[in-house]
C-alpha cells in the first residue's frame, strides 16, 4: 500500500525540520523550567537558530533543488535570505531578553517558542514553490505574531493591537487566497514554476488571471505594509510590546520580500507589465504617505512604523524595474538591488527598535520621541549609535542606507524611469526631516530625564556592534551587494 | 613626486584624529581633546604641504593619483587626484582647520571633544570632495560633510540654531539628491563608469546636457550659494559658532564653485555655453543686489555672510566667461575669500566673545580699547572691499579684466560692485571701530590676547602675501585652467 509513496528528499529542508523539532523540544523543556531559570529556554532557542545556520551552510549546494513534489525549493536566494533571517532573529531575541524579563506577563517560554515558530513560517515562505506552501508559511508566521502581540495580557493597547492585527491579517490572507484561487482557475496549477510554464506556453484566460493578480498583489501589499494596505502597521507597531514590534519590524520583511519574488517574479514574470504598474502606484503612495505621516508622529514606534511603510515602498521600486517593455535585461540588477535594500533595512530597523529597548526599563517604555531628548548628554556613545541609525535610514553616506537607496535608484534610472527616481528622492528629502528631528532631540535639546541607561552588558555590546555594522557596511557595501547579485543570478 | 598616498593622508588623518578626539570623552579631558585636535590638524596640514611644493606646474592633468577598486558591483573606484584647480583648496582647507581649532580654544567650554572632532572629520571629508575623481566618491563625501556641520550649527550655535541647522541640511540635501540622479544618468550613458575623467570625454546630446546642467546647477548653486537659493547661508552663518562660520565661508562655499569646474564645464560644455547667460545673470544679481542687501544689515555676521554671497557671485561670474583670466581670477578670489572671510568671521567672534552681541549698534569706538585688534580688523576689512595689495584685489581685478574683454556692461556691473563692497565693509568698520566709546560694554573691552593675535597675524600674512605676490598661487592653476578651457571649447554633441 506504500508503493506510491516516495520518500521526499529531506536534505533541502533540513533546517526547517531541525527547527520544527527543536521548537517542540523547547516547548517541552520549558514546562520543566521555573520562571527564575528561563535563561535555559533562551539559550536553547539561540542554539537552535545557530544550529539552523550551520545546517543551512553545510547542506547548501548552490543549485536549485525542488522537493516535496515541487512544493518546496532550495536555492541560493533562499539560503542567503534564511541566513540573514537567523541572524536577525538571534539579534532580536538578544535585544528582547532584558525587556521581557522586566515584564512579568511576557517572561514565559512561549515567547521564544512562538518566535521560533514564526521563524519557521518565514523559512517556509522563503522556500515556497507552491501557493499552498506560501499560505502555510504565512499563516504560521502570522498566527505566531498575533499571539506574541497579545502576550502582554494586562495591556489594553496590546490586546487592541493584536485584535486589529488579527482581523486585518485574516482579511489579507483571504485576499491572497482568493487571488491564488483565481490564478489556479486560469492556469490549472498551484505550483509556482508550473504557473510560469503555463503562462509561457500561452492560451490562458487573461481576464481571470489579471483579476487574480489584483487580489494577489493586494494580499502581498498587506503583508508588506504598503499604502493603501498599511493601516495596521502604525497601530500594531505602536500597540505591541516593543520587543514584539522589533520582531515584526525586522525579520518578516525578508520573508515578505521572498514571497513577492516567488509569486510575482518566479510565477508571474510574463505578467510583469501588469503587476509592475500596480507596484509603482503602491510604491509612490507608500513613499508619500509614509514620509508625510511620519512627520506628524510624537511616538517613536509610530514614527518608525510610517518610516517602515516608506522604506517598503522604496524597496518595491527595485522590483518594479525588472522588466522594461518586455526586456528582462535589467532584472538581475533590479531584483538584487531590492534584495540589498531589504537586508540593509532589516539591519537598520533592528537597531532602531533595539535602541528603544535599550532605553526602556521596568515600567518605562522610552518610546516617545521626547524620551530621546538630550541623549548625547546621558550617553554620547549611544547617541552616536542612534545618529548612525537615523542617518542610515535617511540615506546619508557613509551608512548602509545610502547604498541601499543608491542601488535601487540606479536600477530605476537604468530602466529609464527618471520621473520615478525624482519622485523617490523628493520623498526621501521629506523623510530626512523626521530622522533629522530625532538627531536634533538627542543632540540639541536638554534631557528630560537623567536616569542612567540600565541595559545589561550583552545588550550594550550587541547594539553597538549593530550600529557599527551599519557604518562599516556603509563604507564597504560590496560584500552584501555582490552576495545578493550572485544569489539571484544562481536562482532566477 | 612622492610615493606616499598623500591625498589619502590628507583625507583620513583628520578623520582618524577626529575619532581619537571623540574618544577623550567628557569635558574633564577637555585640555587633552584640544591638544589632540590641534596636533591632528597640524599633522593633516603638514601632509598637504608636499602637494604644493611637489606640484608639477607644467602638468595640467591629475597628479598624486590614487586608484583602487571600491565597489566593483557598480564600478565605483576609490580614485583620488589633484590638479591645479583643486590642489590649493586641499591646502587651504587643512590650513583653515588649524585656525578653527585654535579659534575655539577658550571659547568652547561645552562638549569640547565633540566640537573639535566634528571639525576634524569635516575637514577630512571636504578634502575628499576636492580630491575625488569618481562621481560616487565625490557625492559620498559631498553629502557626508553635511552631518558634522549640521551638528556644529545645532549644538554650539545661537538662539535659532535648530531652524538654521534644519534649513542648511535640507536645502543642501535637496540640491545634492538631484545631483545624484544626474550622476546615475551619466553612469548609464557612459556604459557603466563613474569616472569623472571619462565623463569629460563622453559625448552627450544637447537636450540631455541641458537637463544635466540644470541638475548640477541646483546642487552647486545651493552650495555656492547663488541668488535666489542663498537664503540658508545668512541663517547658518548667524547661528553657527565662530568656527562653524569660518569653515562655512572659507571652505564649504568653495565646494559648489569647485563643482562647476569639475562637473558642469568639462562634462557639459555645450550646455554651459548655452546657459552661460543664465548663470552670468544670477551672478550679477548676487554681486550687485546682494551687495546692497549687505549694506543695510545691522548684524555684523549677517553683513559678512551677504558679502560672502556677493564675492561668490564674482567667482561664478569668472567661471562662465570661459576665459583664462576669468577662471584664474575666480580661483584666486576663492582662495582669497577663504582667508579674508575666515578672518572677518574670526574678528566678529573676538568681539562677540567679549560683548555677546553682533549688532553693529552695540559697538562704537572699539579702537580706543582694542588698538591692536582694530589695526588687524582694518586690514581684513580693506581686503574684503578689494583694496590693492591685499588678496581681495587680485581676484576681483582679474575677473573684471576678463569681463571687460567679454562684455563691457557685465564688466561695468561687476566693477560697480567693488564700490558697493567698499561701502558696506568700510561703513560697518567705521560704525563699529571708530567714534567715541559707545557704551559700558565697549568700555570694558580688553585687547586681543596672544592666541587671537597669532591667528589674525597668520591670516594677515596670508592675505598680504597673496595680494603682493600672487605668483605661487596663479602659476599652479595655469596649466589646468588652459586644459579645462580647451575642453570646454570642444563641442560634445554628435
Amino acid at each position: 500500500m506504500f508503493d506510491n509513496f516516495v520518500v521526499p528528499d529531506l536534505l533541502p529542508a533540513a533546517p526547517e525540520l531541525f527547527l520544527a523539532a527543536m521548537a517542540l523540544v523547547i516547548l517541552m523543556v520549558d514546562l520543566l523550567v521555573k520562571d527564575s531559570r528561563r535563561t535555559v529556554t533562551f539559550v536553547l532557542a539561540q542554539l537552535t537558530l545557530i544550529g539552523c545556520a550551520l545546517i543551512q551552510f553545510s547542506t547548501s549546494t548552490g543549485e536549485i533543488t525542488y522537493t516535496f513534489s515541487n512544493m518546496f525549493v532550495d536555492d541560493l536566494m533562499s539560503d542567503l535570505l534564511k541566513l540573514f533571517l537567523y541572524m536577525t532573529v538571534v539579534i532580536v531575541l538578544f535585544y528582547s531578553r532584558g525587556y521581557i524579563i522586566e515584564r512579568e506577563a511576557m517572561n514565559k517560554g512561549e515567547y521564544y517558542v512562538l518566535a521560533l515558530f514564526a521563524t519557521l513560517g518565514m523559512m517556509v515562505m522563503i522556500s515556497a514553490n507552491h501557493f499552498l506552501t506560501v499560505y502555510m508559511g504565512l499563516e504560521l508566521l502570522s498566527l505566531s505574531l498575533y499571539a506574541m502581540v497579545a502576550m502582554n495580557r494586562e495591556s489594553v493597547v496590546s490586546t487592541e493591537a493584536a485584535m486589529k492585527y488579527f482581523v486585518l491579517g485574516a482579511l489579507a490572507s483571504g485576499l491572497l487566497l482568493y487571488g491564488m484561487s483565481m490564478i489556479y482557475g486560469a492556469t490549472g496549477t498551484l505550483e509556482i514554476t508550473g504557473v510560469a510554464e503555463r503562462l509561457y506556453s500561452g492560451g490562458v484566460n487573461k481576464s481571470v488571471l489579471v483579476f487574480g493578480l489584483v487580489f494577489l498583489v493586494s494580499g502581498l501589499a498587506f503583508k508588506l505594509g504598503v499604502v493603501p494596505f498599511h493601516m495596521w502597521i502604525p497601530d500594531v507597531y505602536h500597540g505591541a510590546p516593543t520587543s514584539v514590534t522589533l520582531f515584526i519590524g525586522s525579520a518578516p520583511k525578508l520573508a515578505a520580500f521572498a514571497i513577492v519574488m516567488r509569486l510575482l517574479v518566479n510565477g508571474l514574470i510574463t505578467m510583469a507589465q501588469d503587476w509592475q504598474t500596480m507596484l509603482i502606484i503602491l510604491a509612490v503612495l507608500s513613499m508619500a504617505i509614509g514620509n508625510l505621516a511620519a512627520i506628524a508622529q510624537t511616538n517613536l514606534k509610530r514614527m518608525l512604523a510610517y518610516s517602515a511603510i516608506s522604506h517598503m515602498g522604496f524597496m518595491l521600486l527595485g522590483i518594479t524595474t525588472g522588466v522594461v517593455s518586455g526586456d528582462a535585461r535589467y532584472a538581475l540588477n533590479a531584483y538584487s538591488s531590492a534584495m540589498f535594500y531589504v537586508i540593509a533595512y532589516v539591519l537598520t530597523s533592528t537597531a532602531s527598535f533595539g535602541m528603544i529597548l535599550l532605553m526602556s526599563r521596568a515600567g518605562f517604555e522610552a518610546d516617545n520621541l521626547d524620551d530621546f531628548k538630550g541623549l548625547n548628554k546621558r550617553s554620547p556613545w549611544f547617541a552616536g549609535v542612534m545618529l548612525m541609525i537615523m542617518f542610515s535610514m535617511a540615506g546619508v553616506p557613509f551608512f548602509i542606507g545610502f547604498f541601499a537607496k543608491f542601488s535601487v535608484l540606479q536600477a530605476v534610472v537604468a530602466a529609464g524611469y527618471m520621473w520615478l527616481a525624482i519622485v523617490a528622492v523628493l520623498f526621501s528629502l521629506i523623510g530626512a526631516f523626521y530622522y533629522l528631528r530625532v538627531v536634533k532631540l538627542m543632540y540639541f535639546d536638554a534631557p528630560l530625564d537623567e536616569t542612567p541607561i540600565q541595559a545589561g552588558m550583552d545588550m550594550r555590546i550587541l547594539i553597538s556592534a549593530n550600529g557599527l555594522a551599519i557604518g562599516l557596511l556603509g563604507v564597504f557595501p560590496q560584500v552584501i551587494m555582490s552576495l545578493c547579485a550572485y544569489a539571484l543570478l544562481r536562482s532566477l | 613626486m612622492s610615493t606616499y598616498p598623500l591625498l589619502s593622508f590628507a583625507i583620513w588623518i583628520p578623520i582618524v584624529a577626529g575619532f581619537f578626539v571623540l574618544a577623550t570623552g567628557s569635558d574633564r579631558n577637555a585640555p587633552l581633546a584640544r591638544m589632540l585636535a590641534l596636533f591632528g590638524a597640524i599633522a593633516a596640514f603638514l601632509v598637504t604641504i608636499p602637494l604644493w611644493t611637489g606640484f608639477d606646474i607644467a602638468n595640467g592633468g591629475m597628479q598624486f593619483v590614487e586608484l583602487k577598486t571600491w565597489i566593483p558591483r557598480f564600478n565605483i573606484n576609490y580614485h583620488l587626484g589633484v590638479d591645479g584647480i583643486s590642489m590649493l583648496f586641499v591646502v587651504l582647507n587643512a590650513f583653515i582647520t588649524i585656525i578653527v581649532v585654535a579659534a575655539g580654544w577658550e571659547v568652547i567650554q561645552n562638549k569640547v571633544a565633540q566640537y573639535n572632532a566634528a571639525f576634524l572629520i569635516m575637514s577630512g571629508l571636504m578634502n575628499g570632495i576636492f580630491t575625488s575623481l569618481d562621481g560616487v566618491l565625490f557625492y559620498v563625501f559631498f553629502e557626508a560633510s553635511l552631518i558634522p556641520l549640521y551638528l556644529i550649527i545645532g549644538v554650539w550655535g545661537g538662539p535659532s540654531r535648530v531652524y538654521a541647522a534644519f534649513k542648511f541640511f535640507l536645502y543642501t540635501l535637496f540640491g545634492s539628491l538631484l545631483f545624484l540622479l544626474a550622476l546615475m544618468y551619466l553612469f548609464i550613458q557612459s556604459g557603466g563608469s563613474f569616472s569623472i575623467l571619462e565623463w569629460h570625454k563622453l559625448p552627450i546630446a544637447l537636450g540631455a546636457q541641458i537637463w544635466l546642467f540644470l541638475a548640477f546647477l541646483i546642487a552647486f548653486a545651493v552650495k555656492v550659494p547663488m541668488w535666489p537659493v542663498h537664503t540658508w547661508l545668512p541663517d547658518a552663518h548667524v547661528e553657527a559658532p565662530t568656527g562653524g562660520s569660518i569653515v562655512l565661508a572659507a571652505i564649504a562655499l568653495k565646494l559648489g564653485a569647485y563643482g562647476f569646474l569639475r562637473f558642469s564645464l568639462p562634462i557639459l560644455p555645450d550646455a554651459s555655453h548655452e546657459l552661460s547667460s543664465l548663470v552670468l545673470a544670477l551672478s550679477l544679481i548676487a554681486v550687485v543686489y546682494i551687495g546692497f542687501v549687505a549694506l543695510v544689515q545691522e548684524d555684523m555676521k549677517k553683513l559678512v555672510a551677504y558679502s560672502s554671497i556677493a564675492h561668490m557671485g564674482f567667482v561664478t561670474l569668472g567661471f562662465f566667461m570661459f576665459s583664462p583670466m576669468g577662471i584664474e581670477g575666480a580661483l584666486v578670489q576663492m582662495v582669497s575669500h577663504g582667508f579674508v572671510s575666515g578672518a572677518m568671521f574670526f574678528c566678529i567672534g573676538v568681539m562677540y566673545d567679549r560683548v555677546h552681541s553682533r549688532q553693529i549698534a552695540d559697538y562704537g569706538g572699539v579702537v580706543n580699547k582694542m588698538p591692536k585688534f582694530a589695526a588687524l580688523f582694518m586690514l581684513f576689512t580693506m581686503a574684503n572691499s578689494g583694496l590693492p595689495a591685499t588678496s581681495g584685489f587680485v581676484g576681483e581685478f582679474m575677473v573684471i579684466l576678463g569681463a571687460v574683454k567679454f562684455n563691457f556692461w557685465v564688466a561695468f556691473a561687476a566693477a560697480s560692485a567693488m564700490i558697493i563692497g567698499a561701502a558696506y565693509s568700510l561703513w560697518m568698520y567705521k560704525r563699529v571701530v571708530f567714534g567715541d566709546v559707545g557704551n559700558h560694554h565697549v568700555e570694558e573691552l580688553s585687547d586681543i590676547n596672544k592666541r587671537e593675535f597669532a591667528i589674525l597675524g597668520v591670516l594677515a600674512i596670508a592675505t598680504l602675501w597673496m595680494g603682493l605676490y600672487p605668483q605661487p598661487f596663479t602659476e599652479v592653476m595655469h596649466a589646468s585652467v588652459t586644459d579645462l578651457l580647451r575642453h570646454v571649447a570642444i563641442s560634445k554633441i554628435q
